[in-house]
């Protein structure tokens, strides 16, 4: 079933989902990329509901795009986290909701800092040192609270999340194949194989 | 209250709906888009995509009521929703193959239905889950298509086109609507398949299967599969792969329909009985091993050669 992570670091942030999209018991695709990078500093998680995902995680892409096209800067990850979760709130409110969950992850270039926020599809949102979605998140949270070091360096992150997608993959019964990993610093945006 | 609320709404679903077909019943006039050709453009030409729902408070909710044939096996409305169709991305273009039988609960309404729609010369669309909705949809996004030609001077790119009826599909969630198709072509950047449903999910790759027999479907089509298959070992694979869910689930089967599209558009290969590849094979056909696909009937051909050799 879908699963994301991420977490920070020192000076960076680590974000990872599964690439599988599923229907009933088939999986229709293996390599789909469930991680959006909105600006240059910036990268959204999206699971749920089919269709829901992919037309409101676009729907943010444009948004957060047009505001750096007529402001010349990109919104910093605090601001473009709240501007999401009143995306997901004011449909919450409306006749057809946005079913989906959010992880934003993203590195502030103002105050040289990494920033992760948990979103979920009632537009709940959390800034939290690590984050999971979906199923992986019962076996990796607890891991997380055990391995989990805010000044890790970037191997020492790679690691701890490999523990994670390693937990899922050994305990979960429908444990995704694959998952793509992407990094967020000061350099920008990268997507990195473990 | 809620029902209230929703008569008198100018952005509920239904509202949107009466007041499209309010639009529709004064706009007698044709677009100068259609001028001189309503007759082929038919009943779909006659302005945005609306139709008559049933004037209760909640359609989606009627319509469930008596069509889920899960909930009530007694329903009146039972949709077609047996079906195997496959289309895979391969060296020498795309290869779409389909069934042709259309079920109602039990009942096997017809074995001679064709599911795959032509939407244009460089596109095609397979048809599983409910057959008017497919039908329709897919012809509906043909116009779309030739639109967007005489507009651009340009054919429209597959992406395009899959996206347009995705989007389409999307506006309609929850209110019914059931299909499962994949919407394949050739444009300027080679071949390419896209899936689409009413979810609204629509994803690309290089090989889909879909409905009740898709998953017998995967088993041969993906064993087999290869980007470099020749064109006749790719038609092969697609028909022996629709034998094998036309065997071994009930709700496919009668015949398979075969497509290939190449550069120059889109080529109908043949059709080809289920039971009579069985026992005898597709026959005379490039790539075929000559020879039933039927286990007992391989086997059998398989010990006679033994004996042979010996």
């Amino acid at each position: 079933m879908e699963t994301s992570f991420a977490l920070t670091g020192k000076g960076y942030l680590i974000m990872a989902a599964d690439t599988t999209s599923a229907r009933s018991i088939v999986k229709m695709k293996v390599d789909e990329d469930k991680i959006k990078t909105l600006s240059p500093h910036l990268l959204m998680a999206y699971s749920g509901e089919p269709g829901d995902t992919i037309q409101f995680a676009e729907y943010v892409e444009r948004n957060i795009r047009l505001y750096q096209i007529r402001n010349l800067y990109a919104l910093r990850p605090a601001a473009a986290a709240s501007w999401i979760r009143r995306a997901v709130a004011e449909s919450l409110r409306s006749r057809k909701p946005y079913s989906v969950n959010l992880l934003l992850g993203g590195y502030d270039t103002a105050t040289d800092d990494p920033h992760l926020y948990w979103v979920d599809y009632l537009g709940t949102m959390a800034e939290v040192p690590f984050a999971a979605h979906g199923y992986g998140s019962y076996f990796a949270l607890s891991l997380l609270d055990r391995y989990h070091d805010p000044d890790a360096t970037l191997e020492e992150g790679l690691a701890t999340l490999k523990r994670c997608i390693d937990e899922v993959s050994k305990r979960l019964v429908v444990s995704p194949g694959a998952y793509k990993i992407k990094v967020v610093d000061k350099d920008g945006v990268r997507e990195v194989e473990l | 209250m809620n029902s209230f609320v929703e008569r008198y709404s100018a952005t509920s679903a239904v509202g949107q709906l009466r007041k499209a077909q309010r639009l529709t019943e004064e706009e007698e006039e044709f677009s100068d888009a259609a001028w001189g050709s309503q007759a082929g453009f038919g009943n779909i030409m006659n302005g945005p995509p609306s139709f008559t729902v049933p004037n209760v408070r909640d359609p989606a909710a009627f319509l469930r009521l008596h069509t889920d044939d899960h909930a009530d096996p007694n329903c009146r409305i039972k949709i077609q929703h047996g079906t195997t169709t496959l289309a895979f991305r391969f060296q020498g273009g795309v290869i779409v193959a389909v069934d042709s039988r259309a079920t109602a609960g039990s009942y096997i309404a017809s074995g001679t239905v064709k599911k795959v729609i032509e939407i244009n010369p460089y596109l095609l669309g397979t048809m599983a889950g409910g057959a008017a909705d497919c039908q329709y949809w897919e012809t509906y996004l043909g116009m779309h298509c030739r639109l967007h030609e005489l507009r651009n001077r340009e054919r429209i790119s597959v992406s395009a086109a899959s996206k347009y009826l995705s989007n389409l599909v999307y506006s309609y969630k929850g209110m019914g609507l059931s299909m499962g198709t994949m919407i394949c072509g050739w444009d300027k950047t080679g071949p390419a398949v896209f899936y689409v449903d009413s979810d609204g999910t629509r994803l690309k790759g290089d090989l889909f299967s879909v409905g009740s027999g898709s998953t017998l479907a995967y088993g041969v089509l993906d064993q087999g599969y290869r980007w470099d298959l020749t064109d006749e070992e790719a038609q092969e694979l697609g028909r022996r792969s629709i034998y094998a869910a036309g065997h071994r689930d009930a709700f496919s089967g009668n015949t398979c329909n075969l497509y290939h599209i190449k550069q120059d558009g889109w080529t109908f290969i043949g059709n080809y009985d289920i039971a009579k590849m069985h026992y005898d094979g597709p026959g005379d056909v490039p790539g075929a091993p000559g020879g039933g696909y039927g286990y007992d009937v391989r086997l059998a051909a398989a010990n006679s050669t033994e004996v042979a050799a010996a």
